[in-house]
């Protein structure tokens, strides 16, 4: 095996202030984690299409007399199916391990990470919480990725807990794809802007669902000259995102406790509104009113971008199938829906130019600091540093 | 931190996440069993990779090289000694494989009674 398909130990994962004190024991259950995830995704997961192609689907065939129509006659037939059980349910134990592993290394040490928080965050004008902001359904339903609490859960007053716990396993989760400070995305849309836009010069960034601002902050040191503002329902990500933010340097952030369906800037004020893995996680109802709340808050020549998985339209039944696994066994409801939405159609009601709509693929600056060699090609469905971005200039 | 009980940071690692939980195998006990093995697994890797650390830590400080260590061959006592804990261990973690043929054993001369059996016999008796 060449070290290209060894995950990078996650002792190599980027520090800053607020981040958790781990030791050899911590390092030692991501590197498992990680490693059990890439034998996963490696190893059996070939299998389970196998297993699909050769028993599931000529059975399923045989007894309707033509092939699964879509992927939830797929996700019926393979229910039974013993590869796919096996790697669901090693899959499922891993993600579980990973928020006891990242849990357990946060709250022995809670009080202590706290304080380095309000330490960084005293007084600061950067950090506007508002306690009046209402948690929507769509976040607290259910604890989005197993993540017990979810995004909003304070265990103890100015908690930063849920961000820290949040923070400490991306790396592992995603096998250090998204670099040491797990901030691939943001990084991607800054080197796209830098490629295909090099004159487009944002004053006013909006990020919105930032958690704890790992996208937000690649654009605020590609713009070290825009008023950045990162916003998001949940206090504690607010808090641990702000105080990462200032501990690596980085002072253009406004990070504010907002619902991104209203906001209160004016018309207009934003050059540049972006999203990251982050629609997948809202709703019905929240998505298309946050868009007609993006399309008014753009300036004229203003750039819209998000960052998502890509959309179901198109794919083979099999491959959207899997691609659901999240949305079924992870607590990530909204994604098999969103996935199906005609994303063109629905930036275009929420007042965007369809002839100004784009999509396109693109992928994370890849970190030579732990992949000294270019990494291939692989995707773990959701996990990988390769992203579909969809959005539109407003004219 | 709040005045009233402590924070128990053991069980708030291992919360469950709000949600119904998917259980895949047609028996839960299987995934329950399943879930509890993975988590020995990867203990058992920390403990490996803490014991890695150790051996090179020893290894550069230049008090025992990780080739002695690999060399290493037990004298008579410590053979029998190492072994008899190989054995011991290797029963330990098969109990129930053990406990399951004893049963079988037992069922065939009838040696195993039920509770609920014996309650009767007691009641009885």
């Amino acid at each position: 095996m060449s070290t290209r398909e060894l995950p990078p130990s996650w002792t190599h994962v980027g520090r800053h202030g607020v981040f958790p004190t781990a030791g050899l024991d911590d390092a030692a259950r991501f590197d498992f984690l990680a490693n059990l995830n890439g034998f996963l995704s490696g190893q059996v997961l070939p299998k389970v299409r196998d297993a699909y192609e050769r028993k599931v689907k000529p059975a399923f065939e045989q007894a309707e007399g033509r092939a699964p129509a879509d992927r939830h006659e797929v996700r019926r037939a393979m229910a039974t199916e013993p590869t796919w059980q096996t790697w669901s349910a090693l899959r499922r134990a891993s993600m579980e391990m990973r928020q006891q592993a990242g849990r357990s290394l946060v709250f022995r040490q809670l009080d202590e990470i706290n304080a380095r928080a309000a330490a960084l965050n005293a007084d600061a004008p950067t950090l506007r919480l508002d306690p009046a902001v209402k948690v929507p359904r769509y976040a607290s339903a259910v604890d989005i990725h197993c993540m017990p609490g979810g995004y909003h859960t304070e265990v103890v007053p100015d908690d930063t807990s849920a961000g820290a716990n949040y923070d400490s396993g991306i790396f592992a989760t995603t096998g250090g794809m998204l670099g040491r400070y797990n901030d691939g995305g943001g990084q991607a849309v800054a080197q796209w802007l830098r490629r295909e836009h090099p004159d487009f010069q944002p004053r006013r960034i909006l990020d919105i669902g930032c958690t704890i601002g790992h996208n937000t902050v690649p654009l605020a040191q590609a713009f070290p000259d825009a008023e950045v503002v990162a916003i998001d329902v949940a206090a504690p990500m607010l808090r641990y995102g702000h105080a990462r933010a200032k501990s690596l340097g980085v002072d253009n952030i406004v990070f504010r406790q907002a619902d991104g369906e209203r906001l209160d800037d004016p018309d207009a004020h934003y050059d540049l509104v972006m999203t990251s893995m982050f629609w997948h996680e809202t709703s019905s109802t929240a998505m298309p009113r946050m868009l007609r709340e993006i399309f008014r808050l753009l300036a004229p020549g203003g750039l819209t971008i998000h960052l998502e998985q890509p959309q179901y339209q198109g794919m083979d039944p099999y491959e959207q199938f899997i691609r659901d696994w999240d949305a079924y066994n992870n607590n990530e409801p909204f994604w098999s829906v969103m996935h199906d939405y005609d994303l063109a159609a629905m930036m275009a009601a929420a007042g965007f130019d369809r002839a100004r709509y784009f999509e396109t693929k693109v992928r994370g600056v890849v970190d030579r600091s732990i992949f000294p060699e270019a990494s291939g090609e692989k995707e773990d469905y959701g996990r990988a540093a390769l992203w579909t971005a969809f959005g539109a200039w407003k004219p | 931190m709040s005045a009233k009980a402590p924070l128990d940071p053991v069980a708030l690692a291992n919360a469950k996440a709000r949600g119904k939980r998917p259980y895949f195998f047609r028996d839960p006990d299987v995934e329950r069993v399943l879930s509890i093995a993975m988590a020995i697994a990867m203990e058992h890797a920390v403990t490996r990779q803490r014991l890695d650390a150790l051996e090179r830590l020893v290894e550069a400080k230049g008090l025992l090289s990780r080739a002695e260590l690999d060399a290493f061959v037990p004298g008579p006592e410590a053979e029998a000694e190492r072994t008899r804990w190989m054995k011991e261990y290797i029963a330990r973690v098969l109990r129930i494989v053990q406990q399951e043929t004893e049963a079988v054993e037992r069922a065939a001369s009838g040696s195993d009674q039920a509770m609920e059996q014996v309650m009767d016999e007691l009641r009885h008796s």
